[in-house]
């Protein structure tokens, strides 16, 4: 193996002063010390490597978070409040056992990684680590595998049926320097089908993880909003496997948030399936700086599967937008049908969106297309909007929440969706005021 | 109402002067025809008056209602009663009819320090509305004039007439791109809205659509003024023998 650069090993070591990995952790053992010989051979991403090229990764690899005071979120609604669903609520990464349910619900088994890990066999022993390991190819994802070696708690759900009601994960954050690492786990076996939500912002400065194994014919939503303390740094992995005929779709929403990366690495195994990845996100740079990164990488190593990835990004105020989607489709994997499309609406001549949109493609009966434009607000429709009577802020934000709702029609459930538009409409009001 | 006074425009893009000194005195009540060659200015002048960006007035003023309206934003005037029915009105995807005309109804009435409507009031109202300019709830439902044919956006913009009750109506080219059907039915949703508290200047090429709108006074433009005006019967000589005579008498 090759020696790491001096710089690199440098900061590696630096992030790590402090971490430990735990004790007492059973069958998880394994998976995090390999999941810390990788990252010791990757190092730390550097600005330097082509991957965060257009997102510096200093802050969420130094070894302390940079403060972020938690927000008052009293003025606004709970999200989903509408829905029957299961709520798991992580306080700064700590679970708190007084705000979340009974973690029973019909058709799957749900138990925290914290308490799992203490036994010597769990059924997540295959996937913990595995799915993240074998997303680190070809790709290098070192926050990744820094989240398996030192995840300090997580959910593991292994779905056996038909979930009735969605599972949430709630964050919470009240301490101005939190950095908690979490590691979610999910298993749907054949034929099952789960909801998950996330929500909130889970720390000053988060790392988390999931991974999600679908087996043939399970299907899987999952939907997140990333809450909205202005200050935070996220680094966020979502790595999925599909089955035969599986579905997977999961949509985030962020708004503002100082440092965000999101990265979905999604790798289709059996035939027929379908994963469908999108993103709303709206920054406003005027009083904190906002710089968010959705980087996707798909292969299709079967055959008929469809991918779909839709990105949208409004930009304000020197906010930075940034979209690194690739398309990996393999020897063999014929009738796959990619679809990509990346798309940023900058509010001033300060914002800029940064756009690689790749495929590679090495089997001849495929159907790929991406797409990626950056525009204003269409002058005609404003002043159609205007000349009705509509003021000047309230016409532009209608043409924002049109220009998003694209990437909200990829939410299959309305209640859903429209809860997140809520959410949508409710930042833009409090801009406004 | 209405008062233009040697109205001067220029482009702002380039240095190329549009209208060169327009007077025009419109009453309450009373309907006024604009017909004139292409380039006349004819279209410039309703965006000047409803205050679309790219034109920058040199010269002269419009009152409505003795207040200087060309220092307003659009949105000032719609809510001092300034209505522009758009010749090709604007496809706005991801924006609903109902929320746009809600949100435009309620903007108006709030800049009048008037209640907003409430959803269930907005909704009585503008279903009797839409059945009379015959469009169905599903146009409602949709984007704005997004895959609306071409009589389906005008008569749209008749139904966000009669929703916003303007004081002053101005209609650039309504009856382009409509067959005969359509065209009456617009007409007919505009002289239902014939009030006399309200006053309609109507831009047209064509007489046919005077057939249906009739008004109380024609007048020609060219070259950006205003070179003739009379009753109905002008727009019937235009039909006739075309622009060139007027065109010839006035130069």
């Amino acid at each position: 193996m090759m020696a790491l650069p001096k710089v690199k090993h440098d900061a590696t070591e630096a992030r790590l002063e402090g971490l430990f990995l735990p004790e007492g952790v059973g069958w998880t053992a394994a998976a995090r010390q390999d999941a810390l010989a990788r990252l010791r051979a990757q190092g730390v991403p550097h600005r330097r490597d082509e991957y965060w090229r257009f997102t510096d990764p200093a802050r969420l690899t130094a070894a302390a978070p940079r403060p972020a005071a938690p927000m008052d979120l009293s003025d606004e609604a709970v999200l989903h409040d509408e829905i029957d669903r299961l709520k798991i609520v992580f306080r700064d990464g700590v679970f708190d056992a007084g705000a979340s349910d009974d973690l029973a619900v019909e058709g799957c088994e749900i138990v925290r990684l914290a308490e799992a890990q203490k036994t010597d066999l769990h059924w997540a022993r295959d996937i913990y680590g595995a799915l993240e390991a074998q997303g680190q190819t070809p790709v290098d994802r070192p926050l990744a595998a820094l989240n398996t070696a030192f995840a300090q708690d997580g959910v593991l759900i292994r779905v056996t049926g038909r979930v009735p009601r969605p599972v949430e994960i709630v964050y919470r954050h009240e301490d101005d320097t939190s950095d908690p690492i979490l590691h979610h786990v999910v298993r749907i076996e054949p034929g099952a089908e789960l909801t998950l939500l996330e929500t909130g912002t889970a720390g000053a400065r988060f790392n988390t993880a999931l991974e999600v194994d679908i087996a043939d014919d399970g299907r899987f939503h999952h939907l997140r909003d990333q809450g909205r303390n202005h200050l935070r740094q996220a680094a966020t992995h979502s790595f999925a496997r599909l089955g035969a005929r599986s579905v997977f779709k999961s949509f985030t929403l962020t708004l503002n948030g100082a440092l965000t990366r999101n990265e979905n690495v999604i790798a289709f195994t059996g035939n027929d399936a379908q994963a469908h990845v999108a993103g709303a996100a709206i920054g406003d740079g005027r009083e904190d700086p906002f710089h968010h990164d959705d980087t996707v990488f798909i292969t299709h190593d079967a055959v008929n599967c469809e991918s779909r990835q839709v990105f949208k990004k409004v930009l304000k105020n020197g906010a930075v937008g940034v979209f690194q989607g690739k398309i990996l489709v393999k020897k063999g994997a014929q009738k796959t049908d990619g679809y990509q499309i990346s798309q940023s609406l900058l509010l001033d001549d300060d914002s800029q969106f940064l756009a690689k949109p790749e495929l590679e493609i090495y089997a001849d009966d495929v159907a790929c297309s991406h797409g990626s434009t950056t525009g204003a607000i269409d002058e005609e429709a404003l002043f159609y909007l205007r000349s009705r009577g509509v003021p000047e802020p309230r016409a532009q934000d209608l043409l924002v929440l049109a220009f998003l709702a694209e990437a909200l029609l990829e939410i299959e459930d309305d209640t859903i969706a429209e809860g997140l538009r809520q959410r949508i409409e409710d930042w833009l009001d409090r801009r406004a005021g | 109402m209405l008062e233009i006074k040697n109205l001067h425009c220029k482009l702002e893009e380039e240095d190329k002067a549009i209208l060169k000194g327009v007077d025009l005195t419109i009453e309450a009540g009373k309907v006024h025809a604009i017909m004139g060659p292409n380039g006349s200015g004819k279209s410039t002048l309703s965006y000047v008056l409803s205050g679309r960006d790219g034109y920058v007035v040199t010269d002269g003023s419009a009152t409505l209602e003795g207040e200087n309206i060309l220092d307003m934003d659009p949105e000032e005037r719609a809510a001092a009663g300034v209505f522009l029915a758009f010749q090709y009105p604007v496809e706005i995807p991801g924006v609903g009819n109902m929320t746009f005309m809600r949100t435009a109804v309620n903007a108006q009435r709030k800049a009048r320090g008037q209640e907003e409507m409430s959803s269930a009031e907005f909704l009585k109202v503008i279903r009797a509305k839409a059945k009379e300019m015959q469009i169905d709830a599903d146009m409602l439902k949709r984007p704005v004039n997004v895959g609306f044919s071409g009589g389906e956006k005008k008569r749209n913009e008749i139904l966000q007439m009669a929703m916003l009750e303007p004081r002053l109506c101005i209609m650039d080219e309504t009856d382009s791109g409509l067959d005969v059907d359509a065209m009456k039915l617009v007409a007919d949703g505009v002289n239902a809205l014939r009030a006399p508290d309200r006053a309609f200047l109507v831009i047209t090429h064509y007489q046919r659509l005077l057939d249906h709108i009739a008004p109380d006074f024609v007048h020609i433009m060219a070259d950006g003024r205003i070179v003739k005006t009379g009753g109905p019967e002008l727009a019937l000589e235009v039909e006739k023998n075309g622009y060139a005579d007027i065109l010839a008498e006035t130069a």
